[in-house]
């Protein structure tokens, strides 16, 4: 430094930048209040709420069952584990026991969803990055797996494909081999990712060291996901509560250990390997109950309990979980989620501080957050 | 494989804690009516226990529902006995943070607090505390004892006008400030109300600004006569 | 100088009139530009910004109609794409976002909530973006597929090949009476 530097920066002085709202990198409208002393951040605080639209409030005007849409529209890259989630809270507050095949059925599109989401934030990711490539393979791969969610539920977005108790229909003909036409060439597909992005010097110069969240932290920041398992945590709820099919099926929760962006991308790319192999699993399960019940038998209208319940399950982006309180109508009297993405951004100032601004966007991006779930 | 071995294998796998001893039936679970769990009394349960010893007269009742533990934790001692759980019971993770109102109650709002113990140290488990409060009285924070506590305490401040007390930022979070009200109170209509807050009163003046909760969205800065008071669509 | 190569060649200077002239109106070479390069903004808001990024991709590929060229800063984009919820935190953002875009500019609400507010009639959602800028095409869906969002932009061409440009100032069409979307 010079002796007698007039610019306000080159002092070391602090400046104020105002990221987002409308931001490429922000996935949304997510902003973010930076102090940065020249490139180096120094200050982080989140802004949140531009997405905040009511929907808890909505939960409560609103029957049980016409609840599930609403669950689509939280985290809206992957609205089958939040319905999975809804519908078990739901079941879990009125003892509903849901029937074999649906459970299957359940997790088949709870994995497929985690693949779909992945891709979803691998696509994003890289672009922030820099490589535009991979956004074209994943959206190839991404468009077969929405076309399985359209040939059983008709949409591709928001689905809206589980009630309390089971699932609205059966699997249309030929869905899975369909599905597992998918799932045995998948797994060539992340080969093609991974031989994009795993040993690209660039990626590793952009992500290894980038962001480094320790087990300690992560886990008193309450981050839960693939978040936590890059940080070292080996805590998955498929495994530590197995739900659904989850007993029943062999998988791998891979762990990685340094924390950082690039071992979030590992963790993330390991997991779709999985979820491939837990689809293939339920689908060898799914003959022995054709033609079995996919709904349980309930009652018309729904009426919740005076009690309480949480239940939680292990979503893509970490566990979102459902507080449910009934009170003896056909609606909730309250219903809160637990979102994934509002708990893990909580540790994006930790993460930012001390990294340039061009580090941001890949820290926002390996957060993998959804605003539609942080704001709700 | 036979129906009868699903259900029973299904039925741990739902819910592990709770699942009242059945009479043999030829029905599987799913074809029949579906039984509601029932609260029940867990003054045995180890947990409970070792905290009243640990912490007498914090915890006022204890209770499960469907296999959760629900602990209703004197107001002042919510911290305490977080801090023990998570110091002696390794509940290290805040799983959730929310906010309950019941206005016919006094007092009216509940704090639920959600922490989970993680394996391979612990067994899997969730506890829920649950603790009452009204508006004027404040709620010691969990910031202290778990970080992640943050959001979420101000997301209840901002949904129901509780306040934390010992909190770092207790500012609105999802809301604007200038927001009047608090929209998860029952008595908040779902619509909004016409509260005359302006979002941003540094771009827009008192008059001109976005309105907030006008039920007819935001307001063009020249007021068009028609767009005022158009609620009661479904009244 | 087309026209002076072309005489050394032999070629008659009336041969070269007919092969490099075109005789058009200001107004349709105009729109005929401005409708085969939108260039959008980058502003996703909600559910409905992952099917545009779907718009993009191999399968739906939106660059076969010129409006490819996605641009993270309004000063260098004619289209918003209004794709998702706008709340009312969002709202003045979102205008200030149109006021910064250069004229002339489009925009397209896509899906239900950015056309009437959607499944939310709540105290936190502007019941429909047009209550905060002039909207030319309302894309209806929940999320509306990838091809509706191209309808949507193919309708947007056609409006703007009836725009007016005479005279410096820009006349957006009326709508015909009875015209029905096709």
């Amino acid at each position: 430094m010079s002796a007698e530097p007039t610019d306000a920066l080159f002092q070391g002085e602090e400046m104020e930048l105002s990221f987002g709202p409308q931001h490429p990198a922000t996935h949304g409208v997510l902003r973010l209040n930076l102090k940065i002393e020249g490139e180096r951040i120094v200050g982080c605080y989140p802004i949140i709420g531009y997405l905040h639209r009511g929907t808890e409030k909505l939960f409560e005007l609103h029957p049980f069952f016409q609840n599930v849409p609403h669950t689509d529209r939280m985290d809206y890259v992957a609205a089958a584990t939040n319905n999975l989630a809804y519908v078990g809270a739901v079941e879990k507050l009125v003892g509903l026991t849901v029937p074999p095949r649906a459970r299957y059925i359940r997790t088949i599109l709870a994995e497929l969803q985690r693949i779909s989401s992945h891709l979803v934030w691998l696509a994003t990711h890289a672009i922030d990055i820099g490589a535009m490539t991979p956004f074209f393979y994943c959206f190839r791969e991404r468009e077969r797996v929405l076309d399985l969610f359209e040939q059983y539920c008709g949409a591709r977005l928001t689905l809206n494909c589980m009630r309390p108790g089971g699932l609205p229909f059966d699997l249309p003909a030929g869905w899975a081999d369909a599905c597992r036409r998918f799932c045995d060439d998948y797994p060539a597909k992340i080969d093609e990712y991974e031989g994009l992005l795993t040993e690209n010097r660039i990626w590793k110069r952009r992500t290894v060291g980038v962001g480094v969240l320790s087990p300690e932290a992560a886990i008193d920041l309450g981050v839960t996901g693939p978040m936590l398992r890059a940080s070292g945590v080996g805590f998955d709820l498929r495994k530590a509560r197995p739900y659904e099919a989850y007993g029943e099926v062999e998988f791998a929760v891979p762990v990685a250990q340094n924390g950082d962006t690039y071992d979030r991308y590992l963790v993330r790319m390991a997991e779709m390997r999985e979820s491939t192999k837990i689809v293939l699993q339920c689908l060898d399960l799914l003959p022995g109950t054709d033609g079995g019940p996919i709904l349980a038998k309930r009652p018309r209208v729904l009426k919740g309990p005076k009690a309480e319940v949480y239940h939680g399950i292990e979503g893509p982006k970490g566990e979102i979980g459902f507080y449910i309180v009934g009170d003896g109508s056909p609606n909730p009297y309250r219903c809160h989620v637990r979102p994934p993405s509002f708990m893990n951004l909580q540790a994006l100032p930790d993460l930012a501080i001390g990294h340039m601004v061009a580090d941001l966007v890949a820290l926002i991006g390996s957060t993998d957050i959804v605003l539609g779930e942080v704001d709700r | 494989m036979s129906e009868a071995g699903e259900a029973a294998a299904a039925a741990p796998a739902e819910m592990p804690a709770e699942k009242p001893t059945e009479k043999p039936t030829e029905k599987p679970a799913w074809e029949r009516d579906p039984v509601v769990p029932e609260w029940r009394e867990a003054d045995d349960d180890p947990l409970a226990a070792a905290l009243r010893e640990a912490l007498p007269e914090a915890i006022r009742s204890a209770k499960t529902f469907a296999g959760d533990l629900t602990l209703d934790v004197e107001r002042e001692r919510l911290a305490d006995v977080a801090r023990e759980l998570k110091t002696t019971h390794g509940f290290s993770l805040i799983v959730d943070l929310c906010g309950a109102d019941y206005p016919n109650r006094e007092p009216r709002f509940d704090v639920v607090v959600h922490l989970a113990s993680l394996p391979p140290d612990r067994a899997y488990r969730v506890v829920r505390l649950k603790t009452q409060t009204d508006e004027a009285t404040p709620v010691p924070t969990l910031t202290g004892v778990y970080r992640g506590a943050n959001w979420p305490e101000r997301e209840v401040f901002d949904m129901y006008g509780v306040r934390f007390e010992g909190h770092p930022d207790m500012t609105r979070i999802l809301l604007w400030e200038g927001f009047n009200g608090h929209p998860l109170r029952k008595e908040f209509p779902v619509e909004g109300i016409d509260t005359g807050a302006a979002i941003y009163p540094e771009h827009y003046g008192e008059t001109t600004g976005p309105v907030a909760g006008t039920g007819t969205g935001w307001k063009p800065p020249k007021p068009a006569p028609s767009t005022e008071e158009e609620e009661g669509e479904d009244g | 100088m087309g026209l002076k190569v072309l005489d050394e060649t032999g070629d008659s200077p009336s041969g070269a009139v007919e092969s490099n002239v075109l005789t058009t109106t200001y107004d349709k070479i105009f729109n005929w530009a401005r409708r085969s390069a939108i260039w959008p903004m980058q502003f996703g808001l909600a559910c409905c910004a992952i099917e545009m990024m779907a718009v993009l991709d191999p399968r739906h590929d939106m660059s076969r109609f010129g409006a490819e060229v996605f641009r993270a800063t309004p000063r260098q984009s004619d289209l918003m794409i209004v794709a998702g919820t706008v709340t009312e935190k969002m709202a003045p953002i979102v205008r200030r976002l149109w006021d910064q875009m250069p004229e002339p500019k489009w925009s397209i609400a896509m899906g239900a909530c950015a056309t009437c507010g959607g499944p939310y009639r709540t105290y936190a959602v502007t019941q429909g973006v047009d209550r905060v800028i002039p909207v030319d095409v309302y894309v209806p869906g929940c999320p509306p597929r990838p091809e509706a969002l191209l309808w949507g932009l193919l309708h947007l061409q056609r409006k703007i090949d009836r725009m007016k440009s005479a005279g410096g100032v820009l006349e957006r069409p009326k709508p015909r009476p009875g015209e029905a979307p096709r």
